[in-house]
């Protein structure tokens, strides 16, 4: 342990301290995410630059080796916490700097199943890339995303289920959105274990997410889309 | 006195378990997103039918319909109080079932993950896990189990605090993981971890292996992964039948009773000693498989060319076993504590 205290963060310049930073989020290193946020706002920094060039850009690598198999959930759980922390302090900063809005998502694992750990992935991932997230947690009937995609009013809704027995409850909200023309509202992600980009399609997704990684990467592309339709009508 | 299934291992060089319980409760008029277990009360003789239709397809072994039987799956439903009715009754039913079709057919109370996340990562305790494990472990002895049936496990620490809850119980069981990420557990366990947790145990299982997870293919580099070390183990392959397809409004699995009558052979020349399906097995799977096992010779353990040109190709190139694995990136902190 005392060779980790050989690394002190505040004396780093700044191109050094945001590489470090880069490793800290890969080791899931909580407080000293902290203490380089901080350290960065401190020396004048924007709280976006803090977000996008330490934060983001970290965060990145992380997706990049769980994408390839390199990293597993435990590993990025521990990133995505230890980046949760940062963004805390930045949060309300960002809000008052007026930073731009990636695109804003609403997002809940289907009726019937509980496992998360997909969906809070692809939640954190997607902070990390600037979205705005609103999470829904687990179990949600089809009137329960109806409702949140109403008041939340966001870009993109993503949904995600983990079992056989579950996973065609996706295809129930969809055919729900379609009947009440609400479907092309909205930029419909999916994941988890059991799926694929053929079962992806055949329910009426836009996109199938292999993991987190993909997530971000697919919601980036289409938000870039969305824009570029806004611009040409 | 040995279990059934102990006896059943010494008499025979393999055996045969069931298929998805899912998908056949599904073809049944089961609701996405309901939960199955109810079906135990509500529909007990759709649960006769799917645990006869095993039997009758030449299974030595079936799950009962508990798979999401504990406190924090049933809370979904608001029934995190009918653990005990719930699983008393899906083993009875089991039960009946087995003693009278003549022969010996073990009735294996199903464990399903709990959902959660254990700490360090999530918040999920030892303890809490262990109390929940054991909760539906009593209900399927008292209901009549022979053994208990621990599956589709990601994290070593939740495969533990159920072999600690079994324990307790005073059970036997079995216990499988799912292998879905590049060959490894969505935590990043391998095949060869696996052997170790398994040899690690004071509670030791009777059987071990993988479940679900992604195609034949998969699977059986997983067994093999197993088998490679040397454990005394018998080992138990459930694998899918196929990937899962959406056609008028029901999910199928593209596997055919061909392909997984070739996989269930495969699955023992790899080394497996329990055969089974997992989602997308149904009976005409199952009796193609039995049909197989019978009447093919056995062979040498098959090689991955083997298993992809049989089976298809495999979702990953690696699965975390061999020398030429992609490394962590190797950060500043980590590489000076060295």
């Amino acid at each position: 342990m005392s060779e980790e205290e050989d690394i002190i963060l505040s004396e780093l310049p700044d191109d050094e301290l945001v590489l470090q930073m880069h490793d800290d989020l890969y080791d899931g290193l909580k407080e000293e995410i902290e203490e380089g946020v901080h350290i960065l706002l401190g020396r004048g920094w924007q709280p976006y630059e803090v977000l996008t060039t330490a934060l983001v850009a970290g965060m990145t690598i992380v997706g990049k080796d769980f994408r390839d198999g390199i990293l597993f959930v435990p590993e990025v759980l521990l990133a995505a916490n230890a980046m949760k922390a940062g963004m805390f302090i930045l949060k309300p900063l960002l809000a008052e700097t007026g930073a731009p809005q990636v695109g804003k998502m609403v997002i809940g694992t289907v009726k019937g199943d509980i496992h998360d750990i997909g969906k809070n992935l692809v939640g954190m991932m997607m902070e990390g890339a600037g979205f705005e997230v609103i999470d829904m947690g687990i179990n949600n009937p089809v009137e329960g995303y109806l409702e949140a995609l109403e008041t939340e009013k966001p870009d993109i809704l993503g949904m995600s289920a983990l079992l056989t027995t579950t996973m065609p409850y996706m295809k129930v909200v969809i055919d729900t959105l379609v009947e009440k023309g609400m479907r092309d509202d909205y930029i419909v992600l999916v994941g988890g274990a059991p799926l694929n980009e053929e079962f992806g399609k055949a329910i009426g997704a836009d996109a199938y997410c292999r993991d987190a990684a993909v997530a971000v990467e697919t919601a980036k592309e289409f938000m870039a889309r969305k824009h570029n339709q806004g611009a040409t009508t | 006195m040995a279990d059934a299934l102990t006896k059943l291992l010494q008499d025979h060089d393999w055996l045969m378990a069931d298929g998805a319980t899912g998908t056949t409760l599904f073809n049944m008029g089961l609701q996405s997103g309901d939960a199955p277990e109810l079906w135990n009360a509500d529909k007990p003789d759709n649960i006769r039918q799917l645990y006869q239709g095993a039997v009758d397809a030449g299974s030595d072994i079936f799950l009962t319909n508990t798979f999401g039987g504990n406190a924090s799956r049933l809370k979904l439903h608001n029934a995190q109080n009918r653990v005990g009715e719930l699983n008393r009754l899906a083993v009875e039913i089991g039960r009946d079932v087995a003693d009278a079709s003549g022969r010996t057919v073990v009735v294996a109370g199903s464990v399903g993950p709990t959902g959660e996340i254990m700490v360090p990562m999530g918040s999920l305790t030892h303890e809490i896990a262990v109390e929940m494990f054991h909760e539906q472990a009593v209900a399927l002895k008292e209901g009549g189990a022979d053994v208990l049936w621990v599956e589709t496990i990601s994290a070593p620490e939740e495969y533990k605090a159920a072999a600690e809850a079994f324990a307790l119980a005073g059970m036997p069981w079995c216990g499988t993981m799912s292998f879905d990420t590049s060959g490894r557990t969505m935590m990043g366990t391998t095949s060869a971890d696996m052997v170790k947790l398994v040899d690690g145990i004071e509670n030791a299982p009777l059987a071990f292996g993988a479940n679900c997870g992604v195609g034949a293919p998969d699977l059986l580099r997983t067994i093999l992964g197993f088998a490679a070390h040397g454990t005394e183990t018998p080992i138990i392959s459930k694998g899918n039948a196929g990937i899962p397809k959406f056609h008028d409004g029901h999910i199928h699995y593209d596997g055919t009773p061909e392909l997984m009558a070739d996989y269930a052979v495969l699955a023992r020349d790899s080394g497996a000693r329990i055969i089974g399906g997992c989602c997308g097995t149904t009976t005409d799977h199952l009796k193609a498989m039995r049909e197989a096992l019978e009447s093919r010779p056995t062979g040498g353990r098959p090689t991955l060319d083997d298993i992809a040109q049989k089976l298809g190709g495999f979702s990953s190139s690696t699965d975390g076993t061999g020398d030429n694995e992609p490394q962590a990136r190797k950060t500043k902190r980590r590489s000076r504590a060295e």
